[in-house]
Formats: C-alpha cells, sequence, structure tokens
C-alpha cells in the first residue's frame, strides 16, 4: 500500500471512530478493506481511496465499520462473568435492595455475544432477581453490527465458543443452521448506535458499565477524555468493567481498580479524586524546594 | 498427563482430533468404535473422552449408558463430537450423562473452549489470577 493512502485512511479512521492505527498496520487495512473494495467493484485500495476522498459517506460508513468490528464470543475470557455474578450483582443486590433496579451498560456490545452473556447470567441467578427491573444498553459503533446484535442469529460456529451446551440448550432455538436466542432474552436488552467519542450522557446513570476490548483502539487522550465522561455516568457505588489488557492505572483517578478483581474498577470519590490530582503536583512543588 | 480416549470410525477424524487434543497437553488412545472404547475403559478409565455418535458395532450414544453404569464409569468426561447437530440428539446426549457437546465441524478453539468448560483444561485467567 502506497504511504499516502495508508496516511489518509489513518487520518479518516481517527476522525470517524477514534481507531488509532499505528504505522504499522497495513495488513490490517488490506485484510478488511480489500474485500469490501471488491464488493463495491473497486479494483483495490487506490481506487477505494479515490472514492473516500470523492466524499462518498456510505462507503465511509462501511469502511470505519469494516475497521472497528471484532472478533467476539459469548463468555468471552469467562472471568468477568464470574466476577459480574459473585461480586457485582451479589454487591448491587444489597445495595438496591429498596428499589430493585439494575442498569447496565455493554458499551461495547458489537454482535451481541457480550450482552446476551450478561442476560443469561442474570436469569440464571433465579429467585435472587425476582421482580427486579433489569436494564441492558448494548450500543456499538456500527449499524450492521447491531442488526445482528438485535436479531441474535449465531452460526453453529459461533454458538460453539463459549457458550456451554446447557445455555445453548436453555436459551436457544435452532432455525435449521443457525440458533437464535430466545425473545426472552432478546426483550431484555436495548440496542443502539452510538460512538464513545460523540457524547453519551443522554444514556442516563448505570450500577454496571461493560467496556471491554474498545479502548485499546484509543489513544491516550481520547482514553483518557472517555474514562472521565463515563465516570459521569455510573452510580458512585457502580462498577465498570474493563478487558484484561486494559486499565485506568496512569490515566485517570476517575477510577481506582478493585483487589484481587481483575478488570474491575470503582468510580473514585469525585473529591477524593480531585485531592489526589491536586496533591500531586504540590508534592513535586516541595520536593523541588 | 491426562489420558482422552478418541472414539470415532473415521481415521481422519481420529487424526485430526489426536493432534488437537495432544496440543492441549493430553495422551490420546484411540477406538474405533463403542466395543473397541469399552475394552480401553475396563483396562484404564481416561479423564476425558471425545465421542462421536454414529459407528458401527456400538455407537456413541449406546457406549455412552455402558460406560456411565460400570465401576468409575460416571469418571470421565465424555464430549461428544458429531454431525448430529439437532437439538434432540443433543438433549438425548446431555441426559444420557454427557458432560459436552460438539457439533461438527469442529476446530481447536472449541474442543479447547468445551474441555475448559468440564474443567479438563484449565483458563488461563485462573492460572494467571
Amino acid at each position: 500500500m502506497n504511504p499516502p493512502d495508508y496516511e489518509y485512511l489513518r487520518k479518516l479512521l481517527k476522525e470517524r471512530s477514534g481507531l488509532d492505527l499505528s504505522a504499522d498496520k497495513q495488513y490490517l487495512i488490506e485484510s478488511r478493506l480489500l474485500p469490501l473494495a471488491r464488493k463495491a467493484g473497486l479494483s483495490g485500495i487506490p481506487e477505494l481511496v479515490q472514492k473516500l476522498q470523492g466524499g462518498s459517506s456510505a462507503l465511509i460508513t462501511s469502511v470505519v465499520e469494516a475497521m472497528t468490528t471484532n472478533e467476539t464470543f459469548f463468555f468471552r475470557d469467562k472471568v468477568p462473568f464470574d466476577h459480574f455474578r459473585d461480586t457485582i450483582m451479589q454487591d448491587i443486590i444489597k445495595a438496591r435492595a429498596g428499589r430493585r433496579s439494575v442498569r447496565i451498560w455493554c458499551a461495547a456490545g458489537s454482535t451481541g455475544q457480550e450482552p446476551y452473556s450478561l442476560a443469561m447470567t442474570l436469569k440464571e441467578m433465579g429467585a435472587a432477581l425476582t421482580g427486579w427491573r433489569i436494564e441492558i444498553i448494548a450500543t456499538d459503533l456500527s449499524q450492521e453490527v447491531l442488526e445482528k446484535a438485535k436479531a441474535g442469529v449465531y452460526s453453529q460456529f459461533e454458538v460453539q465458543r463459549g457458550l456451554p451446551i446447557q445455555m445453548l440448550m436453555k436459551y436457544f432455538k435452532q432455525t435449521g443452521e443457525t440458533w437464535q436466542v430466545n425473545p426472552e432474552l432478546r426483550a431484555m436488552i436495548q440496542h443502539r448506535q452510538l460512538n464513545l467519542l460523540q457524547d453519551f450522557s443522554h444514556l442516563g446513570t448505570f450500577d454496571v458499565i461493560f467496556c471491554r476490548n474498545v479502548l485499546i483502539y484509543f489513544d491516550q487522550e481520547t482514553k483518557i477524555n472517555i474514562f472521565n465522561r463515563l465516570a459521569r455516568q455510573i452510580e458512585p457505588d457502580g462498577f465498570l468493567v474493563l478487558g484484561a489488557a486494559e486499565t485506568v492505572v496512569g490515566l485517570t483517578d476517575t477510577f481506582k481498580p478493585i483487589a484481587d478483581r481483575r478488570g474491575l474498577y470503582k468510580p473514585n470519590d469525585p473529591r477524593a479524586a480531585a485531592a489526589a490530582g491536586a496533591a500531586a503536583p504540590r508534592m513535586a512543588a516541595m520536593a523541588g524546594r | 498427563m491426562k489420558t482422552c480416549l478418541v472414539v470415532d470410525d473415521s481415521s481422519i477424524v481420529r487424526k485430526v482430533a489426536r493432534r488437537i487434543v495432544e496440543a492441549l497437553g493430553f495422551h490420546v488412545i484411540e477406538a474405533e468404535d463403542g466395543v473397541e472404547a469399552l475394552v480401553h475403559c475396563k483396562k484404564a478409565m481416561p479423564e476425558a473422552i471425545l465421542l462421536d455418535w454414529n459407528m458401527p458395532v456400538m455407537d456413541g450414544f449406546q457406549f455412552l449408558g455402558t460406560l456411565r453404569r460400570m465401576p468409575g464409569g460416571e469418571e470421565p468426561k465424555v464430549v461428544f463430537c458429531t454431525t448430529e447437530n439437532g437439538i434432540d440428539h443433543i438433549t438425548k446426549a446431555m441426559g444420557g450423562g454427557a458432560n459436552e457437546y460438539i457439533m461438527k465441524p469442529f476446530d481447536k478453539e472449541i474442543v479447547l473452549a468445551k474441555f475448559q468448560e468440564v474443567g479438563l483444561v484449565e483458563r488461563e485467567e485462573e492460572t494467571a489470577a
């Protein structure tokens, strides 16, 4: 791929989705965009870039979607879902015993495996949540991905990655070669299109935010900005769940890790966070004296 | 080292399965049908059994029933691995004492996920924690 084309695509993706590709991701662009170019009847990446520069907004949308769609599977990494059941929900059941409601946001809901895994986990908790109002909001940047999540139809291959057979038998209906999530589970989830770079305050506040394996694609500054805005949408005693390779440490004081629960964070008391932020320069000034 | 008995009448499937299961750290023995599999189990119970359904002489479901009634036959984790992908077969297998179920075609990722599910292979996160 010629360098100007690569630079153009990098810049476009950064502006539209926040995706921060390093200088050596040509292979990623080629593997994702070449099939897309062919499908659009174009000869290759150079012609695709030409069309994009010509301002084809439909094509820009497909390019952004193709580059930001990530592989996912049911109960991905397993442990966060155990934490969700054994730590987060146990805490919430006590803390929200009065109002008996919980709001959960899957901020990188992708093709639906994560929100459906959460819904199944909640269903499996049975009587502990009887009479509770449960809201799961799953958002993703891509409309195409959302449509798939909403339909809840998965291939035989997809339902075998991470989904225990008992769960498949209990929560899915087989139709030919595919499996569809049952209507009761589907009704637990609202799917909405959302770009994390844009304002999301309209979603309201949540008890739990799952935001796994999406921030890794953003640069430092964007991550900090998103963390700070996530902090405003989370209840003071709520939980933030990040991917295994992600952390807030060194980026923001708005969240603090929970000991022995990898990937789990709690919002810091806003005053404590402000004090911690203010204390650092003062200490430095004192040291310099 | 844990042992996995691979039961399938196709030598090609057994070869593919062997490669995958060995990569997961198992010692592999093979059987062509249910009867041959029972002979192995009488000698020594394996920790894991990857089991085809349709086989001559004795099919996987019959084998499973006989195994579970044998002394020590409740021990092995039995994972079906079959082209029978209908919910009726899955329900029957799980009711008959299977621990997990793989619908062919399968790959290493699927076998790993299912083996982790029944506790035959540890999850990376658990070992790291």
